[in-house]
This record gives structure tokens, C-alpha cells and sequence, in this order.
């Protein structure tokens, strides 16, 4: 029973792509899109009388990967969500590509895409139906299994999210963001609520795809070792403002058993413990 | 005998035991028909209602009511809950008009609806749409103020507004509590039904058992109890039935892994 519902849709996509053999399968996302280029300039962030970011200068260069970490209530995630435009900055300009953002609250430019801390699927919705979400014509089912595939789900598409892991979610919300061919991802501590394995095979997957499709991307989280295995540059936010800037300058993929490896992790460590 | 039999039939005992120890005090003449007819009249009556359709009559009077009403309150409670639940300023205008009136309780009316309808079908309409109406509307209200805001967000970020949201993300995430109002408000249509009917009504099971009350059969009154019963059972199920269908994503309400 469970077999044949399996199969139905693998054999519809199969006899409609023997049916149409010049039509080449919709790809996830060109890799020829390059990354979004991202400038703030004096960006402030006041909730009421609470100033959680004050003045924060940063530019990031297209294709980039960046990492934010800081303590709890640093005011990193809020950094996220302004530049995702799910905030609106109480000062100062957020630039995606040399342009301002559409100062409307609450839309997101369509060349951005968010991954939450929280994987937030629709639990009304089939995982193929999720990955969908947001998407237009024809090709949306098409697309849809594509992206579930390059997280390694397809056989998956039928499930409800209610019975995947906290893992699967993950992957899930990550095709959903990728499906729309993103140029900026924004990832809120996507890992965070992961144990420790499924967090280093969630890391090695983000970093073959941002290494396959080119966006650039912008990672906040509390592990300096997962923002020093990441990215190609860590930011430490501390009171609403920069206090670190770091490259890393390590080939990929990245072994955490390096010397030089620990040499960074640590010297951020030492910088984010230093202000305690 | 294993267990998953024992847990079939352990529960039918005492009923059974129940009706048997009903039978033999009638028959012994302990207990007088004026009180209780022995179940076995009440078994006849049935058949003889049943058979020269009377029965179906009443019951089809009666349903038509309940879910008349049903349908009108359950409607508008569903229109105004998705309306106060949605928008601020219709909160505002209506909502607190609205928790005024529902201190009243709907039997409490009776006497008023007399004199606005008289003993008219309108009366019985009035009073069942009322009855059904708030446990609707508060739990849509509630639903839909209870929706994830994160899912919202999300939504909202992958481009989802409008309609399409609604459609979506907000209808969706309300439904599981809309449908316990609705499963509450089925209760609840039968009660109010019941009362609706013994006041005055020349059809219905209510008509039935009053009728039967002024000629002293008990055996009738008690089919017409039991017709109450099996109505207002067949109403929970067809509510969970729903709930089954419509909240299959729900792992509160998967009773089969695969669908």
C-alpha cells in the first residue's frame, strides 16, 4: 500500500520525462547566478527604548560566506532580520547589490531567502508541497523534487513533517530556501536545535551547495567552530557593534584537527569570552 | 480468550447486565410501567414507529432543524470569528458586543423568542443558531489569533501574501481548533433542540415523546430519548470524521501512518 503511493508520482515524472526527452529537467538554481553584494552603512536597531544595534558598518563581497557569532542577546539574529527586511533599521542603509531594499515590512527582496533556527514547515503540507511554497508555474513540482533531492530526500516528497527528525526538517527548509535559486541565504542559526552529528553532516551539505551554486551567504550562530569551519569570514557582535573581523584563510573542506584551525577558533573564542 | 478480545467485549458487560436486571424487574412486576415500560416494549415501540414510518418522519423534522440552525449560526459564527480574528479593527467594533451577548444563555430566551416568533419554526431556528453559534466563533476567533507567527513570517518571506496567505498558512492553522467548535456546537445543537422542541411543535421527535407523555407511553418517550441519543452520537462521529480527514497532517490525530 504504502509501496505503490510511493511509486505513482516517480512513475508519472518518468513517463512524462520519456514523453518529452528534448526538454531538459529544470535545474535548481544556475550556478552562473553569482552572489548578492551586501553594504551596511550605519545601521542602528532600537526596540523602543532598547538600542540592540547601534552603528554597524559591513560589506560583504558577492559569493561570499560570512559568519556572525556573538553571545545570546548580542543583537546578531536582529542583524539577520533587518538585512533580510523582516526588521526595518531605526538608522543608517542596508544595500543589497548597491540598491535599498524594499522598505515595505515583512517582504523579503526575491533574491533572498531565510533558513530559521526553527525548520517553520507547513505541517499541513506534504514536504513536497513546502518546498514548493511561494513557487509559480508549471515546473513547481519539478523544482520542488529537484531541491529535495540535492538535500537527499527525495524519497521523502509524500511525508508529512510531522514524522521526519529535527534533521530531515532541516533539509527540507533548506531546499525550500534553495528552490528559489537564492543570491543571498541568510541562515539563523539553522543548526542550533541539532545534535552534534547531524549538525556536521547539515555544515558539510550547506557548504557543497553554496560551494555548487554561488550565493553568498550569511550564517549567525552561537558554535565559533561551526563559523570557522564555514565561512570566509567571522564577525563577532558584541553590544550592538563589531568587535572582530576575522579571515579565515583555510582550504576546503576544512578539518578541525588543523593547527591553524584551532588557532582561529580559539582566538575568537578568546575574544568572545574576553568581555565576560 | 486473549487480551485484544477481552478489551472487545469487557465493556459491554455492565449495559448488559444493566438491561437484563431493567427486564427481569419488569417482567417480576417490581417496577411499574408508569415508571420505566420493560426494555422490550421499548423495542417494540421502536419497530412499530419505525415500521409504519413515523419514525423517519420525525427524526427527518428533527434533523432538519438541527442542522438548519447549524448551518445559519455555524455560518455567521464562522464569517464573524474569521473576520474578528483577522482584523483588528473588526475586533474592536464587534467583539466585545459580541462576549455580551454571549453571557446569555440561549434557553434563557425562550420566553422572549415566544413573543418575537411565536411557536413557528422561526422560534426553533433562532434558538439552535444561537446555541450553535458561540462555541464556533470563539474557537475560529482563537484559531486564528493562534496561528504560529513564525510560520506567518516564513510565509511572508517566501513571498505569500493575501489571499494566498490566508489560504495557506492562516486557514490551515486554524482549523484543528474551528474544528473543536464545531464538534462542541453539535452537542450543543441537539440540547438546545430538544428544549426547542418539547415547547411547542406539531413534528419532531420532541413532538413524539411529549405526545406520548400526554397518553402515559412511557415506551415511546423512551424511543424518542434514545433517537436523541443515537442523533447526537452520529453527530461526534461525523465531527471526528472530519477532524480524521481534514487534520490527517496532525500526529494528534494519525491514527494510521500511512495515508
Amino acid at each position: 500500500m504504502i509501496l505503490s503511493e510511493y511509486d505513482a508520482p516517480t512513475l508519472l515524472l518518468r513517463s512524462w520525462e520519456d514523453a518529452l526527452p528534448a526538454r531538459p529537467v529544470p535545474r535548481v538554481a544556475t550556478p552562473a547566478k553569482r552572489g548578492l553584494a551586501l553594504r551596511l552603512q550605519g545601521v542602528a536597531k532600537a526596540f523602543g527604548a532598547r538600542q540592540v544595534l547601534g552603528d554597524i558598518d559591513l560589506q560583504i563581497e558577492p559569493g561570499e560566506f560570512v559568519a556572525i557569532v556573538g553571545r545570546s542577546g548580542c543583537g546578531k539574529s536582529t542583524l539577520l532580520r533587518l538585512v533580510a527586511g523582516l526588521e526595518t533599521a531605526t538608522a543608517g542603509s542596508i544595500a543589497l547589490d548597491g540598491a535599498a531594499p524594499a522598505p515595505q515590512r515583512g517582504s523579503v527582496n526575491e533574491g533572498v531567502r531565510i533558513m530559521f533556527q526553527d525548520a517553520r514547515l507547513l505541517p499541513w503540507k506534504r514536504v513536497a508541497d513546502n518546498i514548493a511554497l511561494g513557487l509559480t508555474g508549471g515546473d513547481a513540482p519539478a523544482r520542488s523534487r529537484g531541491a529535495l533531492a540535492q538535500v537527499g530526500l527525495a524519497d521523502r516528497a509524500h511525508d508529512w513533517p510531522a514524522v521526519l527528525s529535527g534533521g530531515q526538517r532541516q533539509r527540507v527548509a533548506l531546499a525550500r530556501a534553495l528552490v528559489h535559486a537564492p543570491r543571498l541565504l541568510l541562515l539563523d542559526e539553522p543548526l542550533g536545535a541539532l545534535d552534534a552529528l547531524t549538525r556536521i553532516e547539515m555544515q558539510a551539505l550547506i557548504e557543497a551547495l553554496w560551494r555548487e551554486h554561488g550565493f553568498t551567504a550569511l550564517l549567525v550562530t552561537h558554535d565559533v567552530g561551526e563559523a570557522v569551519a564555514l565561512a570566509d569570514r567571522v564577525i563577532l557582535v558584541e553590544d550592538g557593534a563589531i568587535a572582530l573581523d576575522q579571515r579565515v584563510n583555510l582550504p576546503r573542506p576544512r578539518s578541525r584537527g588543523n593547527p591553524a584551525f584551532a588557532a582561529i577558533e580559539d582566538r575568537v573564542l578568546q575574544r568572545v569570552l574576553q568581555h565576560a | 480468550m486473549n487480551d485484544a478480545n477481552r478489551q472487545r467485549w469487557l465493556p459491554w458487560v455492565v449495559p448488559v447486565l444493566i438491561v437484563a436486571a431493567w427486564q427481569l424487574a419488569s417482567s417480576a412486576g417490581w417496577l411499574s410501567t408508569r415508571v420505566l415500560p420493560e426494555p422490550w416494549a421499548v423495542v417494540k415501540a421502536f419497530w412499530t414507529l419505525a415500521a409504519s414510518g413515523e419514525m423517519g418522519q420525525h427524526v427527518a423534522t428533527s434533523t432538519g432543524r438541527a442542522l438548519s440552525g447549524f448551518a445559519l449560526g455555524g455560518g455567521l459564527a464562522l464569517a464573524l470569528g474569521l473576520l474578528t480574528g483577522s482584523l483588528r479593527w473588526a475586533e474592536t467594533l464587534l467583539d466585545s458586543t459580541l462576549q455580551m451577548v454571549r453571557n446569555v444563555p440561549p434557553l434563557a430566551l425562550i420566553p422572549l423568542v415566544i413573543l418575537w416568533f411565536g411557536i413557528d419554526e422561526a422560534a426553533r431556528l433562532f434558538l439552535v443558531s444561537l446555541g450553535v453559534f458561540f462555541p464556533i466563533y470563539l474557537n475560529t476567533f482563537h484559531g486564528i489569533r493562534g496561528v504560529d507567527k513564525g510560520l506567518i513570517e516564513m510565509a511572508r518571506s517566501y513571498g505569500l501574501s493575501g489571499w494566498a496567505l490566508y489560504r495557506q498558512v492562516i486557514l490551515p492553522g486554524a482549523l484543528p481548533q474551528i474544528l473543536v467548535g464545531v464538534r462542541f456546537s453539535l452537542g450543543f445543537m441537539w440540547v438546545i433542540l430538544i428544549v426547542a422542541e418539547t415547547i411547542s411543535a406539531q413534528a419532531g421527535i420532541g413532538y413524539l415523546t411529549m405526545n406520548a407523555r400526554e397518553f402515559l407511553q412511557t415506551d415511546v418517550v423512551l424511543v424518542g430519548i434514545l433517537l436523541y441519543a443515537a442523533l447526537g452520537k452520529l453527530a461526534d462521529l461525523s465531527a471526528k470524521g472530519l477532524e480524521r480527514w481534514w487534520l490527517r497532517w496532525h500526529p494528534g490525530y494519525q491514527h494510521a501512518a500511512a495515508t
